[in-house]
């Protein structure tokens, strides 16, 4: 912000005093300064911004199916699962990063934790319900036919709740990739962090509008992904009378 | 089938062909329930016989055969199958050699009729190539094409055809005794008649212990060899076969249940064949032909819709094997 009281002013990413005439007139995209900086600046934090993604989904699909797993055999540990996911997903994220830091520090670990937390409502409410829904008449056949709960779970139960995990897994990866811009200002890495440099510079805002687009088509990427797996693994779900 | 199927042999997963079902003083109580579901319940099942358990709701039909194959645990009282008690034997173990069919049907919906059909012979641990052998012959048996159907999803076939496939699945891996809940509750009347005598030709074939839930006395009539009615509470009103259930029932509950039609029933459960026909004689009745496999009953409704006057009755070539008449099918009752 303090930045901004001088004027005119031009960055100077990587740049030197090779300023391109796009980024010294402060024009709104500068597509030089975006092939000049790809290698140094963008692709390596798109590249952590893929990896903390994939670690806080990960870890938080891990916990979610463990804890809807035994929410799904007793029943009564619904309720506490669902409010404490509940209040860690209301948390505003600069509040958790402002809570978590004093224990953790400002590393990687202290923004997955607070990734992760974020992804543990949906996913364990989506994989809650998906085991609901299977229905009491397939669960019956299965056990009728000697299936024991191990193998009706593995072979009929998860298997039909594929289709709402995937759904889970679909918003909690659209959610991390967005948060996780935020996440930068702890942990000094992935796309957010292209993203604060521009915020805190009131002119050249070049790198905030190709981190931002990166962090959406990262997103959109993921979720297509997510779609193609899911035709793949569930290829029932397409098939009309 | 193969030659191996026949009554007393063993089936390919090495289960006795078919075995004796008896239940013995079996009792059901539900904690907080004052009434039993089932009280004393003793009935035998011989090996081979499709045994019909009728009642109204609430007389604990489904609740017993679900105690067969232990998906309820029983109170007190016995099962055997085939001599041996249920009770020790693990119920994974029991259920896999327990064909196991409901009225929802309960195919997998992710997997392809194949799949559903293979899934006991899987969890036995069968080979790929042996499972795909049998979930061919047992699409032909049911009468399907095994290249159309087999690929599909549950989704994609009709109910009658995902009723077929349930019974499939449910003899897949040959086992000696068959539980049948409903099978046939959900489907029209058309083609309900239709899977009731495709059951019945198959039951030829295969010669399973079957015990059958139905609330439909017609359909019990029609496929039992012995039917078992219970009443409210889950007590033996009477067990006997449908002509005796229909002759003479034991009591007010059982001559109610069976219904004021039960001498037309009875009817039913003959054919022209089993009627001594009046010779032809050169004689030509004018009106309608019926064939000899036609029911007793079915033949007095044709013979009423024709005023009363005698009909022909032809033989499978389309000759004339005698005269019927109203008289003649009144003395069938009498016999």
């Amino acid at each position: 912000m303090i930045l901004a009281a001088v004027h005119p002013v031009i960055p100077n990413f990587g740049g030197g005093s090779s300023a391109f005439a796009c980024e010294r007139a402060n024009r709104l995209f500068c597509p030089n300064w975006v092939s000049r900086n790809w290698g140094t600046v963008l692709w390596p934090a798109l590249r952590q911004h893929i990896v903390l993604t994939v670690i806080a989904v990960a870890i938080g699909f891990v916990i979610s199916m463990a804890l809807a797993l035994l929410a799904y055999r007793r029943g009564w540990l619904e309720r506490p699962v669902m409010i404490l996911t509940s209040i860690l997903y209301t948390i505003p994220s600069l509040a958790l990063f402002e809570l978590l830091a004093p224990a953790t520090g400002l590393t990687r670990a202290t923004a997955e934790i607070a990734l992760v937390s974020y992804t543990l409502l949906i996913l364990f409410r989506n994989t809650l319900t998906g085991l609901r829904e299977v229905p009491p008449e397939v669960r019956d056949a299965a056990r009728g036919m000697g299936m024991g709960s191990t193998q009706s779970l593995l072979r009929v139960e998860l298997p039909l709740a594929a289709p709402a995990i995937i759904a889970g897994l679909r918003i909690a990866t659209v959610t991390v990739i967005s948060l996780a811009t935020v996440a930068a200002l702890i942990d000094n890495e992935g796309l957010g962090v292209p993203i604060l440099t521009a915020i805190s510079n009131e002119v050249f805002k070049t790198e905030l509008i190709v981190a931002g687009a990166m962090a959406v088509a990262l997103a959109l990427a993921a979720d297509a992904l997510l779609v193609l797996a899911q035709r793949v693994i569930t290829p029932w779900t397409r098939v009309g009378r | 089938m193969p030659a191996a199927n026949s009554a007393q042999s063993q089936g390919p997963s090495g289960f006795p062909q078919a075995a004796d079902l008896e239940l013995r003083n079996v009792s059901k109580a539900y904690p907080g329930q004052r009434e039993p579901a089932i009280s004393d319940l003793s009935l035998s099942v011989p090996a081979g016989e499709v045994c019909v358990l009728v009642g109204p709701s609430g007389s604990g039909k489904t609740t017993a055969l679900r105690l067969i194959n232990r998906m309820i645990p029983l109170t007190s009282g016995d099962i055997l199958l085939g001599g041996r008690t249920v009770l020790e034997s693990e119920p994974t173990e029991l259920r896999k050699s327990i064909g196991y069919v409901i009225q929802q049907i309960g195919l997998f919906p992710h997997q392809t009729v194949a799949e559903n059909i293979a899934t006991v012979p899987k969890l036995l641990g069968w080979d790929k190539r042996r499972i795909s052998t049998r979930v061919a012959e047992l699409l032909e048996l049911i009468g399907l094409d095994p290249d159309d159907i087999a690929p599909r999803y549950p989704a994609q076939l009709s109910g009658g055809q995902r009723q077929r496939v349930g019974v499939a699945r449910a003899i897949a891996a040959d086992p000696p005794l068959m539980l049948m809940d409903e099978p046939f509750g959900a489907i029209d009347p058309i083609n309900r008649a239709h899977l009731q005598d495709e059951f019945l030709r198959l039951q030829e074939l295969v010669r399973k212990t079957v015990v059958f839930v139905t609330h439909d006395i017609d359909e019990a009539i029609k496929m039992g060899d012995k039917i078992a009615i219970l009443r409210q509470g889950g007590t033996l009103a009477q067990y006997d076969s449908p002509a005796e259930v229909l002759m003479n029932p034991t009591d007010e509950f059982v001559a109610e249940f069976v219904g004021a039609d039960r001498a037309l029933k009875r009817l039913g459960l003959s054919t022209l064949a089993d009627v001594r026909l009046l010779a032809p004689n050169g004689a030509r009745p004018e009106g309608p032909r019926l064939p000899l496999s036609m029911s007793v009953r079915d033949a007095l409704s044709q013979l009423l819709a024709e005023g009363s006057r005698p009909l022909a009755v032809i033989d499978q070539d389309g000759t004339v094997a005698g005269v019927v008449t109203l008289e003649l099918l009144g003395g069938v009752l009498s016999r």
